[in-house]
């Protein structure tokens, strides 16, 4: 009687009160993104508000033909190799601390306030931080040194705290069994931890590639004399003001989401070979 | 066979904490030389005379007076402070409503994953794109006024939706509200359920349970989200700057446009202060939660 009422089988006022709280909440969310999404495809006559004047690839031509941005190729060529990088970096040293977080070690509670620290930390602060720094040992900034550290400040404690939150679920007991069958550390790295783990690893590579692909105030002093594509961006809203700078969005934004899609796609598939398996065992 | 083997000389222990030290040395290595080195270079400038990319060690303090005699650093900060409280309260109430609607009443597992996935989507896309596509919905000409006007609820078309501090804060929610939702989301999803039975049986109102089981046990939820939205708007760069249309600086644009002067000890003085004044409301925040336990144990 009690369990039936708390357990809500008749839809109480608080189910569609916060019901509606979310709908608006995803309407918030994505509606202002699908209104640029919609104005970066009008004709020539376009402007900046609705209503849409035509419909046209006439600003994606306009953006990437005649140039609208200073260079937006070059900035891709920058930003995807970059982001490459810091996800593989992200990946591995993540995985590398969350094993070592699960014991506690000596200066291990500095470290977390430290990996707590470069999360909250100013982005900009951090970026004039290393940027003088580079240029008081001399070196320059450029993004594959600066800014791809500065980048790793920012990726590192998203994919460690995820690595912490998936590790509390790791049981141990797997990688006992293993060294009990007689696998040695590697094998059991290779052959056993990281299988089992693969989803959330690829979770860290999703934050680790669109976290460094979209970052801005920690790349702004570290990139050099060459821009990264968020940069781009930044420098077209205070100069453009024709559709192009959403056909940028729109173009950028397509990109996220293959990469969010593909990422995802394939997590949901490992979990359902997974459960595949169970079921064909029984 | 494997696991017994081990180097002579060398304690179970030891060799335990030698492997966590070599696998956190990468970590370690980035954050120092990424983070600390950076700050220390940022103290070091502040305090220094600087000359041609060259820090003069004759100390001074007079960065530092006139960053805190200029009207413009309190108005600066009383300005970001006003935006963060008021995004912080709406971030607050939009996350904790959207994270008790995916747990507590969303039924089916799945399905909350995947609205939960629907909320995360965005914040993997670019925050400057997100940012700006407000501006054809809240312009003099935008789709809010046009939508308004057309269903005869005012007549003039309503001046204070863009560029004022009421865009800058919705560009805030609209940014940030996924660094709440998801801590309190844990939180409220490691509850153990029949917390909720003991309640009712000792005769709990449901206000009663939210207010005295759920509110404490998502207290830590609460804590670390609201450190993330405080210390992202304070330490926010191009919204304000965009979203007021120009009129308005946030201290770190104050700082940018002293470096785009060169007036590096003047930026590097604005940013120690910065950097004081958060680490002492993160602390101040800190104080109420032990973060430490509820992340790096899972429960």
């Amino acid at each position: 009687m009690a369990q039936s009422k708390l357990s809500a089988d008749r839809r109480g006022w608080p189910f569609y009160a916060l019901g509606a709280v979310f709908v608006a909440y995803v309407v918030f969310l994505y509606g202002p993104m699908v209104c640029i999404y919609l104005l970066s495809f009008q004709g020539p006559q376009g402007g900046l508000s609705f209503p849409m004047r035509g419909v046209s690839l006439h600003w994606f031509d306009q953006l990437i033909e005649q140039g609208d941005t200073g260079d937006l190729m070059g900035a891709l060529s920058r930003s995807i190799p970059l982001a490459l990088i810091v996800m593989a970096l992200t990946v591995l040293i993540s995985l590398a601390g969350g094993l070592a977080f699960r014991s506690r070690f000596p200066g291990s509670g500095t470290l977390f306030y430290l990996v707590i620290a470069s999360l909250v930390a100013p982005g900009y602060v951090l970026s004039i931080g290393i940027g003088l720094m580079f240029q008081m040992f001399g070196f320059e900034t450029n993004w594959y040194t600066s800014a791809l550290g500065a980048q790793l400040s920012w990726t590192l404690p998203f994919g460690l705290l995820i690595m912490f939150a998936i590790f509390g679920r790791f049981s141990r007991s797997y990688e006992e069994a293993s060294r009990d069958l007689g696998a040695n550390q590697l094998q059991t790295m290779w052959l056993v931890v990281v299988p089992i783990l693969l989803p959330g690893m690829i979770a860290v590579a999703l934050f680790g590639f669109t976290l460094s692909y979209d970052e801005f105030a920690r790349t702004l002093q570290t990139t050099g004399s060459t821009n990264t594509v968020p940069i781009e961006i930044w420098s077209m809203t205070q100069n453009v003001t024709s559709p192009s700078i959403y056909a940028l969005g729109t173009l950028t934004t397509g990109l996220s989401f293959v990469v969010i899609g593909v990422s995802l796609g394939a997590i949901a598939l490992i979990q359902r070979r997974r459960l595949g398996s169970v079921a064909g065992q029984e | 066979m494997a696991a017994t083997v081990r180097k002579p000389g060398l304690s179970p222990i030891m060799s335990a904490r030698l492997k966590s030290f070599a696998l956190v040395l990468p970590l370690a290595l980035v954050l120092l030389v990424f983070v600390v080195v950076p700050l220390a270079v940022v103290l070091a400038v502040s305090v220094f005379r600087y000359d041609n990319f060259e820090v003069i060690p004759a100390f001074t303090f007079e960065n530092y007076q006139s960053v805190l005699s200029s009207h413009l650093t309190l108005s600066l900060y009383l300005t970001m402070l006003k935006l963060a409280a008021m995004t912080w309260i709406c971030t607050l109430l939009i996350g904790y409503s959207v994270a008790a609607f995916l747990v507590f009443h969303v039924r089916s597992r799945l399905v909350a994953i995947g609205l939960f996935l629907l909320c995360t989507v965005p914040f993997w896309t670019s925050n400057v794109i997100r940012m700006i596509s407000w501006l054809p919905l809240l312009g003099k000409q935008g789709v809010i006024n046009q939508a308004l006007m057309a269903s005869g609820l005012i007549q003039e078309p309503l001046q204070f939706l863009l560029f004022s501090d009421f865009s800058v804060v919705v560009s805030y929610v609209h940014l940030f509200t996924i660094f709440m939702i998801v801590p309190i989301f844990n939180a409220m999803s490691r509850i153990d359920r029949s917390l909720f039975e003991a309640a009712h049986d000792a005769g709990a109102a449901r206000w009663q349970t939210v207010l005295w089981v759920v509110l404490p046990l998502t207290k830590s939820g609460i804590v670390l989200g609201s450190i993330f939205v405080v210390t992202l708007v304070m330490g926010d760069f191009y919204v304000v700057k965009v979203m007021s249309g120009g009129t308005d600086a946030s201290v770190v644009s104050a700082m940018y446009d002293d470096i785009s002067t060169l007036l590096f000890p003047h930026a590097a003085a604005s940013a120690a202060v910065l950097m004081i004044i958060l680490t002492a409301m993160v602390a101040a925040i800190l104080r109420l939660v032990d973060v430490r336990k509820e992340l790096v144990s899972g429960r």
